[in-house]
């Protein structure tokens, strides 16, 4: 099982690695839209993708649409978009687009846990 | 810094007004949250504000006092499998039990900002459809009231609804205030907020069928837990629930409530003294005995 990460700013994909790597959850990461589609389509164990909305290349919202869109994947991982205060109004768009949860910055690591939880994402036992 | 008189009065203070033990460990936490008090009343040093209180028995400073001193952390659906438990054993049970009057009470007994008996009254609509014509009272009360204004009032930052609701709970059952966000009134309907304290008497509480007192006798002493665990005893139904905090036990307090297991949880079941022990063969669930440790 895996988180993937989408985001431009370094920075946040290193908070997120780290705060996901602490609860023993593996990550690969990309800071733009059109290698998360390659990412997405080579790694069919992506449980979560965490989605910003502003990116080069392809921004976030086509990426949802491109997520959204029917049969693109043979599976189907859920999808967190990060958000600032300021726009607040973009979960409601990213909800109507088929968006399973969302994250505002800045957040912590029990907030961050909190919403994988609501998704049902948790860290896969060793068998 | 503060003399060692004033805090010695400031510790009696607290534990009469609202049963707060704290000890000279807790020091900086009367000093941090008492200098902006002292300020804003106009005293020169929190010293100051205590000789004036031990002087002359001002109500109010003294509730000012006590606001200052309590602990208000609190989030949205905190302890997540209480809610697991109400919604799979709790209610199914009361749907049975209640049948008759189709009325449940619920009572949070120390509310804080509104948190706590707001993911309970949504939690209650999502269950739905069994409950549509159930009548259905949350009574939430506090000490505090700046945490019941807020909680009367319903409206929490972008911070506070991220912690622990679900985007389409948060899309469902608030409404954006600017950057921040308003419970519908729907679920503020379902909430009746009244201050109270836990030390004082709690007969015009009327009883309940589930009692979510968390997150508070921690604060407590043990002569003062047992005394609320016992008045709180008095006002639960029979078969009724009681949910205490996730770190919070009857340690050293008998009591003939059943502790249940459930979830990785647990919860208290006051039942008639002879069905105790044993296991519920209805629900098959897990169960101690009388705790008397
Ligand atoms: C840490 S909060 C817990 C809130 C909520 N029950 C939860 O678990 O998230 C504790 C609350 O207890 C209230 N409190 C403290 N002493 C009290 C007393 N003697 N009677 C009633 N409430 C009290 C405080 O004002 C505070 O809002």
């Amino acid at each position: 099982m895996k988180v993937l990460i989408v985001d431009d700013n370094s920075a946040i994909r290193d908070v997120l690695k780290k705060m996901l790597d602490e609860m023993g959850i593996r990550t690969i990461e990309t800071c733009h839209g059109k290698e998360a589609i390659s990412k997405l389509e080579n790694n069919t164990d992506i449980k979560l993708v965490i989605l910003d909305w502003n990116m080069p290349e392809m921004n976030g919202i086509e990426l949802l649409d491109w997520l959204c869109s029917q049969n693109k994947l043979s599976y189907s991982p859920k999808i967190m978009v990060v958000t600032t205060e300021n726009e607040v109004n973009k979960i409601e768009m990213a909800m109507e687009k088929g968006a399973d949860e969302y994250i505002m910055m800045p957040f912590t690591k029990e907030i961050l846990e909190g919403k994988l939880s609501i998704l049902g994402i948790e860290k896969e036992s060793h068998v | 810094m503060v003399s060692n008189d004033i805090l010695q009065f400031f510790f009696s203070l607290l534990y009469q007004e609202s049963g707060l033990l704290l000890d000279e460990s807790k020091r900086y936490l009367i000093e941090t949250r008492l200098e902006p008090v002292a300020a804003q009343e106009g005293f020169a040093s929190i010293d100051a504000l205590g000789k004036k209180l031990m002087e002359r028995n001002d109500a109010l400073l003294r509730q000012t006092v006590v606001d200052a001193m309590t602990t208000n952390e609190t989030s949205f659906f905190r302890d997540k499998s209480h809610f697991e438990i109400l919604r799979d054993e709790i209610i199914p049970r009361l749907i049975q039990s209640n049948e008759k009057t189709k009325k449940i009470r619920i009572w949070c007994a120390a509310c804080s900002t509104g948190q706590e008996p707001y993911s309970i009254g949504i939690h209650l609509k999502e269950i739905g459809v069994k409950l549509k014509d159930w009548d259905i009272q949350i009574l939430a009360t506090d000490i505090s009231e700046p945490v019941l204004s807020q909680a009367r009032l319903g409206v929490y930052s972008q911070h506070e609804v991220q912690r622990g609701l679900s985007a389409p709970q948060l899309l469902r059952y608030f409404s954006k205030e600017g950057l921040a966000w308003k419970i519908s009134s729907e679920i503020r309907n379902m909430v009746q907020f009244r201050k109270l304290n836990l030390l004082a008497d709690l007969s015009s509480v009327g009883t309940s069928d589930i009692i979510f007192c968390r997150n508070i006798l921690i604060y407590f002493d043990l002569k003062t837990k047992k005394n609320v665990i016992n008045k709180l005893f008095d006002l639960l139904n029979l078969g009724g629930s009681l949910f205490l905090g996730g770190s919070e036990a009857f340690m050293g307090i008998k009591t003939s409530l059943v502790r249940v297991e459930a979830k990785k949880a647990c919860y208290y079941k006051k039942e008639n003294i002879s069905q105790n022990g044993g296991t519920d063969s209805r629900s098959g669930m897990k169960r101690r005995g009388v705790c008397q440790t």
